[in-house]
Order: C-alpha cells, then structure tokens, then sequence
C-alpha cells in the first residue's frame, strides 16, 4: 500500500496558531467515499491549531500576512487565517 | 406601483419590524414559518411534480419583469407571492416595485448524501443596494432533510461565487428545518448549500430572485424605529444602548476572526446607513473617527 495523504484545513481567529478554530475542512486521501465527506464534524475537530499538531497533523502551510490593497483597507472577503495540515498514512 | 392587493399596505403588522430589519442587516437572513398556507404548498408541490425536478420545462417570467405582473392565476408560486404577509416582506426589503430576476426549483432526492459546494450566487457584488432571494419550503423539511445549509454573516463578504467551496464547516453554520409553508429570505450575498438529504422523502424548494428598482429605504414598519435606534455616539467602550440595534452590528458570529468582527460591525452599520437613509449612523464609533480625520487632510495617505 502506498503512502497517501490526509489533509485538514483549520481556519482560525487570528494568524497565531493557538487561536480558536472558527471554520474546517478535510480530504482523506486514504478514503474510498464521496467528497466533500458524507459525515462532517458536527464541531470543529480541534479547538486550536496546536491542538491537531499535538494530535499528530503536520503544519504545512499557513497564510501570509499580506497588506491590504489600498483603498480596500475594510472589505472583507475569504478566510484570512487558513492553516493546512496533513497527516500521512500507509 | 406593484400590488394588485393594496389592503396589506394598511396592516403594518405585515412588514418588518426594526428589529428584523435590523437582523437581516446583521445577519443576512430572516425567518418566517409557516406562512404559506397548505392548500398553496399542495398546490406548488403538484405543479412542480408536473414540470419535472430539473425545472426546465416550467413556464417562467422574462428576468426583468415586474413583479406585480409574474404568475397571474391560477399559480400556486403567484398564490404565495401575493400573500399579503409575503407582500409586506418583500416590500421592506425590495420594495413591490422590485422586478423579476430569475427563480428555480430546487430538489434534493431522498437519500442524496452529498453536499453541495457552498457558493455565493450570481457573481461578485460591489453594491450597498441588494437583491433578495426568497427560499420557500411548500412541506415540513426534518433536521438533516436536505434544507438549505447557510452561513449567518457572510453576506457582506466579498467573493465570487463557488471559490468559496474548499469550506466545508463553520462554526454556528446553519440549515434550514421548519414546518411546511416556511420562508427564508437572504440577502443576496449569503454563503449557501444544498444539503444532503438523508430523509426518505424529496425535498422541493422554490426560490425566486428580486431586484429593487427604487431605494430600500425605511420602507419597513418604522414604528420601533425611535426605540432601537441609538445614538451616533453609542460606543461600547463609552456608553451605549444596550437595546439599541447596534448590539446586532456589534456581535460577532461564531467563525468570524478576531479583527475582522470589527470590519464586519463597521459593514453592517455602513448597510443600515444605507436602508435607513441615515449617514451619520455609526457603531462603536470607527466610521465617525476615521471620517472626521479624513476632513482633516482630505483623505491623503
């Protein structure tokens, strides 16, 4: 069986990696079912960022901190503070 | 002027509140059950059950048509716009001189256990002036029924369509349950989804898009409006009503991050300005600073 790759996108409050986890997301790359997952968290699989690298998920991206577009100072769009974990599996 | 029932237009119980208005400037959404009655719902069901679940087929409006002129009798969707509860509604939001834009009927199959991506409809909007889309469920839809999963708050976000599909879970998202002959209407930018449907019966919807053709200002049932208001100067770290309508612009949803609750306070008193005809409206006091130092430099950077 070869390695495959199970990935978490956590959203959190803000751009530290201990804040609260407000919005999730999850590919199993091991799985065999439909997409997006027929049973999603009812709750956010962890409470912060650390919380799932203390589970065994590996940080392998996180959102820069970009400046705003002038003149766009106040508009809101996509989650800003989006962390993308994996875990690898056999 | 649109209504061929002018009576509603003297039972200002038909109209929202301030209060609602001011949730749905909050919120993105307001909530009616059971205001339908069950002959109509019968009546849409059986009709749609003729035209097919693809909805192709059904005769429809020109997308610019009044909405006054849509669905004449005998139908069962101009029975329910007609309404005068349903006229009331749309009026405080669109005005009854709002034109057709489109609609649709949606379906979920029994046993459909598949979401789908959350989108934001039509394209990306740069407006304070909105459309509404009016989603009614003509039967009872069961938690977990396939109704429409929604996300309370993000209808000031600016995005474009399904790029917001990589989310699939937010906390305090919601989806619609209630009882036959329910209305849900959102502003036009609300993040939604078609839910999985693991009931074994088919869910209908109907949703129908409107376009104001006037301002949408104060058109609603003013009579709490001096009650709730507030002040310019209500500010939560200085003093403030805690009754007045900025409590909604100040309260964050559950996913919203740290620093953007505050935009998104200063967005949703930039949108009651707008409904309310009121410029000088303010919550916590950021659109009032930073306007009076821009008076002081015209703005330069």
């Amino acid at each position: 069986m070869s390695i495959r790759q199970q990935v978490l996108f956590l959203y959190l409050a803000s751009s530290a990696l201990d804040a609260p986890v407000v919005a999730w997301s999850e590919y199993d790359g091991a799985g065999e079912g439909p997409t997006p997952p027929v049973v999603a968290h009812p709750s956010a699989p962890y409470a912060t960022g650390v919380d799932a690298l203390r589970d065994g998920w590996r940080l392998i991206q996180a959102s820069a901190l970009n400046p705003p577009t002038p003149g766009h100072e106040r508009d809101l769009s996509y989650l800003k503070h989006e962390f993308i974990f994996e875990k690898l599996v056999g | 002027m649109a209504s061929s029932n002018a009576s509603w237009a003297l039972d200002k119980s038909n109209l929202l509140t301030t209060e609602e208005m001011a949730q749905f400037v909050a919120r993105g959404f307001v909530e009616f059950e059971a205001v339908v009655p069950e002959e109509i719902n019968r009546a849409a069901i059986a009709e749609f059950e003729l035209t097919g679940i693809a909805d192709m087929v059904r005769p429809k409006p020109k997308s610019g048509a009044p909405l006054s002129d849509i669905y004449p009798d005998p139908s069962p969707i101009g029975q329910m716009l007609r309404l005068d509860r349903v006229q009331g509604i749309i009026h405080s939001l669109v005005g009854l001189d709002a034109v057709y834009d489109h609609d649709w009927v949606h379906v979920r199959e029994a046993g459909d256990i598949v979401d789908q991506y959350l989108h934001q409809d039509a394209i990306i909007d740069v407006t304070r002036s909105f459309d509404i889309q009016l989603f009614w469920f003509p039967h009872d839809v069961v938690p977990g029924g396939g109704g429409t999963g929604f996300v309370p708050g993000s209808h000031l976000r600016s995005v474009n369509q399904a790029d917001i599909a990589r989310y699939q879970n937010f906390s305090g998202q919601a989806d619609f349950s209630g009882p036959a002959g329910s209305i849900v209407v959102f502003h036009q930018g609300m993040w939604h989804r078609g839910r999985a449907n693991h009931s074994d019966t088919r869910r209908w919807m109907y949703k129908i898009r409107l376009n104001p053709q006037s301002p949408q200002v104060r058109r609603w049932n003013l009579e709490d409006y001096d009650a709730v208001k507030g002040e310019q100067s209500d500010h939560i770290f200085g003093t403030y009503d805690p009754r007045a309508v900025s409590a909604k612009f100040r309260t964050p949803e559950p996913w919203f991050e740290f620093a953007a609750s505050r935009l998104e306070t200063v967005n949703r008193a930039r949108l009651w300005r707008y409904v309310t005809g009121d410029e000088t409206y303010d919550s916590d006091w950021y659109l009032t600073r930073t306007a009076s130092r821009e008076a002081l430099d015209g703005g330069a950077r």
